[in-house]
């Protein structure tokens, strides 16, 4: 595992980042691709490289986005300052889940997850900032940094795009550091992680909430480009959303999420047009095939062709 | 089989429009008059707009086209958005940008509505909103671009509640679904019965959505009000009217549902629905227009129209009327020659469309028929009272819309 | 007559009563859950999925059924369908134990998990596809019409049945596993599935049958509730999450905890609805945390 990914890994990414609007591709349509890309390498850190399956990430997406919703349209802050304030109150709500939550492993870990964010769910419902399930719109895309003006569409993907990458190859500096390496151990064999003295409490701890605050991240953006934050970020269908996409795309691999971010969100976008109610039971087939028949996920799968970890 | 119908219909629409000669006139963006039908094509409100809204659609534009003689062409596309707002601006965005659509209509559920709009008056074009009921539409989140033209729950609410009370019914219990739409609804409807002299003698919310509603029926019986009053919709409400019947509590206890489509009552069957009291802006069977409309939406849907779809049909005319006499479809202009020409089909008659987008027009008390009343399938309500447009609005000088306070 | 913060006791034993009879529900539909667990270590996802079919069987039978046919005595009614319809939707639950779920028993229960997810999307979205999301009505049955005036609320008897049906249920179920020896297979299959197929067993054939019987169980809850709730494609969809929670308070594959857990969840669900009706979706989630946190195999659950 600890080899590194190929680098035209890197340059095919970059470079599809960079080229892809003046390709003809639909901005906005990329710009969500990349929020959910985001949010499904954050997930998959957790998922994918320490072994924590989190039934509850949206979470963290939606309080990010009503976070920064509510900060730039009703306090009028600027949006690097919205952006910051919602990642900050996932990352802190991402501790508060994750003090509770990693006491216990496995499914109970899932569980209490699911709860966690139900509750959350309950609470977005009853309080009158976030609009109910009318959701918080409007939301200005402002100037950031008192220069770039957002309401352009290249501007905004150019910074929606490099927000990722940030998040991107802090995720991959992560997995490739000592503390990504105990990470893994913990996911490989638990007792034994503790055996050579590592606290691993600690570390479940630090990664959920670096988990939680790259979603954020990730929602804090997609309120940004949408300009509004509905309940539906935050309903438990979002949560498995999130799974799917990771799955799709490759758990535990670098590129997998971002693949399966694109691919799920490109037949979201793509067949709703054409088959309309069957879009639902495409997605449960994706499953039912990704689960049986390619468990690596596309991504893995590749990988393993190539005999290198992607 | 339906979709199948829906897009060889499109294709021939395409195909028409095509072979119409396309004097231009007018100046139109793109040569062209797109519209663009974003609805629920598969959840919770696919039937009373969905689909059918997609069909009233093309035949207001194949009606038009026929009427004007092919002055200029017409395209139309339609596309889903589950209900999600992020789904709606995302959809919205990239017709207006990529697609050059002018007009984005029907827009059910008020959070793809209210989403939708902001974008649309950032781009300059045209939304027309049928399927949504919130009073924000025309309130705090008005635009000027932007027509709200079925219904909204304050005509709804003085509908049903200042009727049920003239027939006796002055004391009132809530089921409210616990969200933004059934509060307001809750809260307008309270306020006309406190006027009109009944009492409130109590409410319950429930989560949403629900799907056990007798613990709360139950406080409702108890509460000994005359009128229960649904402040819910879709499977909520229907549990609801179904669990009531169960209980026993109707028919000593009568219900009044303030959010009620014809297709609702379709799926409930009268012998559980039969006697209730509810307002719609619309009924297939008021009239020879009305029913002679109707006939066609039915030959090409299986089913009768909602008041949204028969909205959607009659805001497309108009709209394209405007655009016609306007002579061009930049947005401002088309939806102030919308404002100045009054309606006047048979989904409204002398309707008028007030500065904050909200179109006047008249609304019905509608009661259930019961089983025996009624002649065969659709034929479902009885016409108590026609509620006129002026008092199916909010009050100008009780609006929270901007563009009223001039 | 006292008053116990400000609800009268009247109210509060027709509260109660209504909490049993969803508590019920509950039982029925986690038992299967939790045998499920037990047996296959998997987290059957799709219940809710299969709930809806049965609700939604129940009625094709009734009502389309003879209209396919052109022949209105082949009207399947709800006493047939109360036998046939869980027949049904278990042998699809052993069709899909064969083709699928058998291929996922050595991975980790994510797999599971999420295999069933996929199909009871599949299922929800055909069901959508072919009869809308508006709802289908169901009448009560002929016999059970009408209410029993207990004194402090009219009882419909339909749902009077529902609580007996579903008890029955539930006790034929704990018997058979608790008591029999079919039941003590079924036991020692979940602890060493090995030596108990040493000794004899066919422990694939057993742990394909009694998925078939969870599902079946699930599928039985749906006919029970087609005549009260609205049949839609929905209906189990937010179900799931709440008789998931239901499960895990009980402690996963626990039989007796999953039945008892069912009714007193349903119970303290229809108190908050008295108290607190705005939070009567998410109390259980209350309760789920908190039990997870001190008790963290469940109530009823061994630590493992």
């Amino acid at each position: 595992m600890s080899a590194r990914p190929i680098p035209w890994g890197f340059v095919i990414l970059i470079g599809f980042g960079l080229v892809a609007p003046v390709l003809g591709i639909y901005p906005t349509f990329l710009m969500k691709c990349w929020c959910f890309a985001l949010f499904a390498c954050a997930f998959n850190l957790l998922l994918g490289y320490t072994g924590l399956l989190s039934f509850g990430h949206a979470a963290f997406l939606s309080a990010a986005a009503y976070t920064t919703g509510h900060a730039i349209k009703v306090w009028g802050l600027a949006p690097e300052l919205g952006l910051l304030a919602g990642t900050v109150c996932a990352g802190v709500l991402g501790f508060v889940f994750g003090s509770l939550a990693i006491r216990r492993s496995g499914i109970y870990f899932a569980m209490i997850t699911l709860a966690l964010a139900q509750m959350l769910y309950f609470v977005w419902g009853q309080m009158s900032f976030t609009g109910g399930e009318d959701g918080l719109q409007g939301v200005p895309r402002g100037v950031l940094f008192g220069m770039l003006d957002l309401s352009d569409n290249t501007n905004l993907y150019y910074l929606v795009f490099a927000i990722f990458l940030a998040g991107f190859l802090l995720i991959y500096r992560v997995i490739h550091s000592p503390f990504g390496q105990v990470l893994q151990a913990i996911r490989e064999n638990e007792p034994r992680a503790i055996s050579l003295g590592y606290d691993v409490d600690r570390y479940k701890l630090l990664v959920f909430v670096l988990s939680a605050a790259l979603s954020g991240l990730a929602g804090a953006t997609k309120t940004v480009v949408f300009q509004l934050a509905s309940l539906t970020d935050a309903h438990w269908h979002m949560s498995g959303e999130v799974v799917l996409m990771t799955l799709l795309g490759g758990l535990g691999t670098v590129f997998g999420p971002v693949v399966g971010a694109f691919v799920i969100i490109g037949l979201q976008n793509g067949l709703a047009d054409k088959v309309g109610s069957w879009v639902q039971v495409i997605m449960g087939i994706i499953f039912v095939v990704c689960v049986l028949a390619f468990r690596r996920g596309i991504i893995g799968e590749l990988g393993r062709f190539l005999r290198r970890p992607l | 089989m339906k979709k199948k119908l829906m897009i060889t219909a499109i294709a021939g629409v395409l195909l028409g429009l095509a072979a119409g000669v396309p004097a231009q006139q007018a100046k139109l963006s793109g040569g062209l008059v797109k519209i663009g039908i974003l609805t629920d094509l598969s959840g919770t409100y696919s039937d009373l707009s969905g689909q059918g809204s997609v069909i009233a659609a093309r035949m207001a534009i194949e009606d038009f086209l026929k009427q004007e003689k092919n002055p200029f062409k017409v395209e139309l596309v339609s596309a889903d958005h589950q209900n999600k707002g992020d789904v709606a601006s995302n959809k919205a965005r990239e017709w207006f940008e990529r697609d050059g659509v002018d007009m984005i209509g029907d827009l059910v559920t008020s959070s793809t509505a209210l989403a939708v709009m902001p974008v649309a008056k950032e781009m300059n074009r045209v939304t027309i909103v049928n399927g949504a009921a919130s009073t924000n539409i025309t309130g705090k989140a008005c635009t000027d671009l932007n027509v709200h033209y079925a219904y909204d729950t304050y005509a709804l609410a003085i509908g049903t509640g200042r009727a049920v009370v003239k027939q006796g019914g002055d004391s009132w219990f809530f089921l409210t679904a616990d969200y933004a739409f059934g509060h307001s609804l809750e809260k307008d409807t309270s306020d006309v019965v406190t006027a009109m002299g009944g009492k409130v003698l109590g409410s319950v919310r429930h989560p949403f959505p629900g799907t056990d509603f007798s613990s709360f029926l139950l406080k409702a019986q108890a509460s000994g009000a005359k009128v229960i009053g649904l402040a819910n919709a879709g499977t909520d409400t229907t549990n609801s009217i179904k669990q009531a019947a169960e209980f026993g509590i109707t028919p000593k206890q009568s219900l009044a549902g303030l959010l009620m489509f014809i297709t609702d009552v379709h799926s409930l069957s009268l012998k559980t629905a039969g006697g209730m009291y509810l307002t719609e802006g619309f009924y297939w069977d008021l009239n020879n227009e009305t029913r002679a409309w109707s006939k066609r939406f039915f030959d090409q849907h299986k089913r009768m129209p909602t008041m949204v779809q028969a909205g959607v049909y009659s805001s497309t005319m108009h709209y394209l009327k405007a655009v016609k006499d306007a002579g061009t479809d930049e947005a401002k202009a088309v939806v102030k020659k919308m404002k100045d020409t009054p309606v006047n089909d048979f989904f409204a008659k002398n309707g008028s469309i007030r500065e904050d987008g909200r179109l006047l027009h008249d609304f019905y008390l509608l009661q259930v028929k019961r089983p025996a009343e009624s002649k065969g399938p659709w034929d479902y309500y009885h016409v108590r009272q026609v509620i006129p447009a002026a008092d199916a609005a909010i009050p100008a000088a009780k609006s929270e819309c901007p563009l009223l306070k001039k | 007559m006292f008053e116990l913060l400000g609800i009268s006791p009247q109210a509060l034993y027709s509260q109660l009563l209504i909490g049993l009879i969803n508590g019920s529900f509950y039982a029925v539909l986690s038992l299967g859950l939790a045998i499920i667990f037990g047996l296959l270590n998997i987290i059957n996802f799709s219940h809710g999925a299969q709930y809806m079919m049965g609700a939604f069987l129940a009625w094709i039978g009734l009502t389309q059924l003879p209209q396919w046919l052109g022949n209105p005595d082949f009207a399947v009614n709800y006493w047939a369908a109360l036998v046939l319809v869980p027949l049904i939707v278990g042998v699809f639950g052993v069709f899909i134990e064969r083709t699928m779920l058998r291929r996922l028993y050595k991975l980790d229960h994510l797999y599971g998990l999420l295999l069933t997810f996929g199909i009871a999307l599949i299922i929800e979205g055909v069901f959508r596809d072919w009869y809308g999301v508006s709802g289908q009505q169901y009448e009560i049955p002929e016999v059970f019409q009408g209410v029993i005036n207990l004194g402090f609320m009219y009882l419909p008897k339909y749902r009077a049945w529902v609580v007996a049906a579903a008890l029955a249920a539930c006790f034929a179920t704990w018997f058979v596993i608790e008591r029999t020896k079919l039941g003590s297979y079924l036991r020692a299959g979940t602890e060493n599935p090995r030596l108990t197929q040493a000794f004899g067993v066919n422990v694939p054939l057993m742990i394909m049958l009694t998925y078939g019987y969870g599902v079946a169980l699930a599928a039985f809850a749906g006919v029970l509730a087609a005549p009260i709730f609205t049949v839609s494609p929905k209906m189990g969809a937010d179900l799931i999450i709440v008789v998931f929670a239901v499960v895990v308070i009980g402690g996963m594959g626990s039989i007796l905890g999953s039945i008892v857990t069912g009714i007193g969840l349903g119970l303290i669900e229809g108190l908050t609805k008295v108290f607190y009706p705005e939070a009567s979706a998410v109390v259980i989630f209350v309760i789920m945390a908190i039990v997870l946190l001190v008790r963290p195999a469940g109530l009823f659950g061994k630590e493992q």
